[in-house]
C-alpha cells in the first residue's frame, strides 16, 4: 500500500432507493480508494450506479449504509447543512451541462462558491482577485465580464472549471465534462484537466466514453452497483483478487 | 451568506424580471395606497366635522328638550319653554349669553326683489356671540326689542346682497311674509357650517317669530315651547358647576326630579367626543377593509415566489452544489420576497400620499395623510412579505440538490 494520503475511502457503500417491494438497489457495497493527486475515471453502463456513486462521492446525497471517508473525515451521515459545507470547502464540480448561472458574468459565476464559504468569509475584492486568477488559469482572462450566452460551450466549461477550483478543493468531480462538447473543445477540456492533474489536483471523472476514460490513470468499472474491474494504465487487476486480499487483511 | 450578499442577489433577481416584479408588487402597492388614502379621507372628514362643531361657537352648553307625548288629543307635556332661557341667563353664574332659536320659511321682499323660501330664524341677542358670527354693518337686536316684539331684522350676507345689491340695507325695509321689518344690521359672510348656510337667512327677534310666523296649529299646541337652548359659558367658569346649576334651576322650574327630567344638558365636548368615537370606528373599519387588500397582495407575492422557485430550480441546484445550505437558500428567497414587498410598500406610500392629495382636489373632500397610517401600511406590507415569502422560501430550501440539478 502506498503511503500517500487517501482522499476517498469507501467501505461497502450501498444506496437503496424506495422502500419495501418497490425498492431499487443502486449501489450494492462499493469499496474504493482514491489517493491524493490521482486522476480516476468511473465507467459503467446506464443503471450501473455510476451516477449514484458520483452523487455520494460529491456529498450531494448520503449512502444508505457503508462508510465514506473524505480527506480523513467520515461524511457518511452528515446533515444536509454539514454536507453543503463539505461541498463548499472540499469539492469542486464540473458538470456535463456546465450549470452556470444564466445572465451572470463569468466572474460572478466563479465567485459563487465564495458566497457560501461561511468558515472563511472573503471580502468582495479578495474574491474577485482570486476569481480573475482562476479565469486566467483556464485561459479566459479576457472573458471575465461575459455572460454564459456570450461564450462557446468550451469556454463555458472552462468557467465551470475555474468555479470548481476557486475554493481549493481536495477533490474535483467531473461528470461527463466533454459530453456536450465537439471533439476539439473536448480535447481542450481534457488538456486542461490533465494540466490540473499535473499540478497535483485529485480528479474523479464519470464518463461512458472509453477514449475519454483512457486519459486517466485508472478506470473503475461499475456493473449492477458493484465494482466490476479496475483498469490500471491498461493493466487489469481482477476485483475478485483484490477483494480476497482485503478479506485476508481484515482477518489479520 | 451575508445579508448584504442576499440583498444583492435579491435585487439582481428583481431587476432581471422587471415586469413580473412590478406585477407582483402591484397587490402590495394597491393595498398600501388604499390604506393610506382611506385613512386620509376619514381623517379629513373627521377634522372637518370637528371644525364645524367648534365653529358653532366655543364653550357651548346645549340644553335639549325631552318632551313626553301626551295622551290622545292631549298636547305633549313638559319640555323647555322660552322663559327657561331667560331664567338660565338670570339665575346661573358664569353664563355669558343664552340663545334660543325658532325657525320658519317665508317669502322675503324688498322693492322689486322677491326671494322665495328664505329661512327665517328667530333668535335672542346672544346669537352673534354664541354662534361666533360677526356683524358687518349696523347692529344685532337687543333685549328691549325682544320684549317689545319690535319689527326689526338682521340679514345674512348673501340675502342682503340679493335684496339690495351695492346699496346699504341699513334703515331700509324688508317684507317677510306679510310683515314689514326694518333692517338694522347685516352679518359678515360665514358660509356653510354643516348643512346650515348662515348667509342666506334672515334673523328676527324670536318673539316676532313666535307671534307672526309660527303656524297657528303649532302655536296653539306648543305655545312657546322650544327644542333647544344654547348657553355660552364664560371660558374661566367651571363647566361642571354651570351644568349642575342649570339642571337644578330647571328641575325646580319644571317641578320634576333629576330622574324624571324633561330636558338634557350636554356640552360641546360631549358632541365632539361622540363624533370622534364614531369617526374613529369608521376609520378603523376602512383601514381593515384596505388591510384585506394588503393580504391579497401578500398572496400574490406568495404565488409569484412559488412560480419563481419552480422556474429557478436549476439555479437552486447549482447553488446547492457549490455549497449553499438550506438556510442560505431560504434567506435568499425570503430576502427577495421581503424586498419585493418593501419596494411595493415604498411605491404604495408614494402612490397613497399622491392619491390622497389628488382625491382631495378632485372630489373637494378634505384628506389628511396621517403619519401613523404610513407606518402602519408600510409595516404591514413588510410583515405580509415575510409571512407569505416564508413558505416558498422554505420550499426552495427543501429541494434535493440532485433533483434540482436535473430539472429542465
Amino acid at each position: 500500500m502506498s503511503a500517500r494520503r487517501q482522499i476517498i475511502t469507501t467501505i461497502g457503500l450501498t444506496k437503496i432507493y424506495g422502500m419495501g417491494d418497490v425498492s431499487v438497489t443502486a449501489l450494492n457495497g462499493v469499496s474504493i480508494t482514491v489517493e491524493e493527486g490521482e486522476f480516476v475515471a468511473i465507467m459503467g453502463p446506464s443503471g450501473s450506479g455510476k451516477s449514484t456513486l458520483m452523487h455520494i462521492l460529491g456529498c450531494l446525497s448520503r449512502p444508505t449504509s457503508g462508510q465514506y471517508i473524505l480527506d480523513g473525515e467520515d461524511v457518511s451521515q452528515l446533515s444536509k447543512t454539514q454536507l453543503a459545507g463539505i461541498r463548499n470547502r472540499k469539492i469542486g464540480f464540473i458538470f456535463q451541462a456546465y450549470n452556470l448561472l444564466a445572465r451572470t458574468s463569468a466572474l460572478r459565476n466563479v465567485t459563487l462558491p465564495l458566497l457560501y464559504d461561511h468558515a472563511n468569509p472573503k471580502t468582495l475584492e479578495e474574491g474577485d482577485e482570486k476569481a480573475r486568477a482562476m479565469l486566467k488559469l483556464v485561459g479566459l482572462a479576457d472573458r471575465v465580464d461575459h455572460q454564459p450566452h456570450e461564450l462557446s460551450g468550451g469556454q463555458q466549461q472552462r468557467v465551470a472549471i475555474a468555479r470548481a477550483l476557486i475554493n481549493d478543493p481536495v477533490l474535483v468531480i467531473a461528470d461527463e465534462p466533454t459530453g456536450n462538447l465537439d471533439s476539439r473543445s473536448g480535447e481542450e477540456i481534457m488538456g486542461l484537466l490533465h494540466a490540473l492533474h499535473q499540478q497535483g489536483t485529485t480528479i474523479v471523472m464519470v464518463t461512458h466514453d472509453p477514449k475519454i476514460a483512457a486519459h486517466t490513470q485508472r478506470t473503475i468499472h461499475l456493473v449492477d452497483g458493484l465494482v466490476d474491474e479496475i483498469v490500471h494504465n491498461g493493466h487489469v487487476a481482477q476485483v475478485s483478487a483484490l477483494r480476497h486480499k482485503e478479506a485476508q487483511h481484515e482477518t489479520h | 451568506m451575508k445579508p448584504t450578499e442576499a440583498m444583492r442577489i435579491a435585487w439582481d433577481a428583481i431587476l432581471k424580471n422587471k415586469v413580473r416584479s412590478l406585477l407582483t408588487m402591484l397587490g402590495i402597492i394597491i393595498g398600501v395606497a388604499a390604506v393610506i388614502i382611506m385613512v386620509a379621507i376619514s381623517a379629513g372628514t373627521e377634522a372637518t366635522i370637528k371644525e364645524q362643531i367648534t365653529s358653532l361657537g366655543s364653550n357651548l352648553v346645549f340644553v335639549q328638550s325631552a318632551m313626553t307625548r301626551g295622551g290622545p288629543g292631549q298636547p305633549p307635556r313638559g319640555g323647555l319653554v322660552f322663559d327657561d332661557a331667560a331664567a338660565i341667563q338670570e339665575g346661573v353664574d358664569g353664563v355669558k349669553a343664552v340663545v334660543v332659536e325658532q325657525n320658519s320659511s317665508e317669502t322675503v321682499k324688498a322693492g322689486d326683489v322677491i326671494l322665495e323660501d328664505i329661512e327665517i330664524l328667530g333668535t335672542t341677542p346672544g346669537f352673534p356671540s354664541v354662534r361666533d358670527v360677526d356683524i358687518a354693518a349696523g347692529r344685532y337686536f337687543n333685549e328691549q326689542e325682544i320684549e317689545r316684539k319690535s319689527k326689526v331684522a338682521v340679514l345674512g350676507a348673501s340675502v342682503a346682497e340679493e335684496l339690495f345689491g351695492e346699496t346699504s340695507p341699513i334703515g331700509q325695509y324688508v317684507t317677510v311674509g306679510s310683515t314689514k321689518l326694518a333692517v338694522i344690521g347685516v352679518f359678515a359672510e360665514k358660509g356653510l357650517v354643516g348643512n346650515t348656510d348662515y348667509d342666506s337667512r334672515v334673523y328676527l327677534p324670536i318673539t316676532v317669530v313666535f307671534q307672526k310666523f309660527t303656524p297657528s296649529m303649532f302655536a296653539r299646541i306648543m305655545g312657546d315651547r322650544i327644542r333647544m337652548i344654547y348657553v355660552e359659558v364664560d371660558p374661566q367658569a367651571n363647566l361642571d358647576d354651570i351644568i349642575t346649576q342649570i339642571k337644578l334651576l330647571l328641575v325646580k322650574r319644571h317641578e320634576v326630579t333629576l330622574d324624571t327630567a324633561d330636558f338634557s344638558v350636554t356640552t360641546q365636548q360631549d358632541v365632539i367626543s361622540t363624533q370622534e368615537s364614531t369617526t374613529a370606528a369608521f376609520r378603523s373599519l376602512l383601514a381593515w377593509v384596505a388591510g384585506v387588500s394588503l393580504i391579497v397582495g401578500g398572496i400574490g407575492i406568495m404565488n409569484i415566489m412559488l412560480v419563481s422557485v419552480t422556474e429557478r430550480t436549476r439555479e437552486i441546484g447549482i447553488r446547492q452544489a457549490v455549497g449553499a445550505t438550506p438556510a442560505d437558500i431560504r434567506l435568499q428567497f425570503l430576502t427577495e420576497a421581503l424586498l419585493l414587498s418593501v419596494i411595493g410598500g415604498v411605491i404604495g406610500v408614494l402612490a397613497g400620499v399622491a392619491g390622497a392629495f389628488i382625491f382631495g382636489m378632485v372630489s373637494g373632500m378634505r384628506t389628511v395623510v396621517l403619519p401613523a397610517s404610513i407606518l402602519m401600511a408600510f409595516g404591514s406590507a413588510a410583515a405580509v412579505g415575510a409571512f407569505f415569502g416564508y413558505y416558498p422560501a422554505n420550499q426552495a430550501a427543501q429541494l434535493d440538490p440532485i433533483e434540482a440539478l436535473r430539472y429542465e
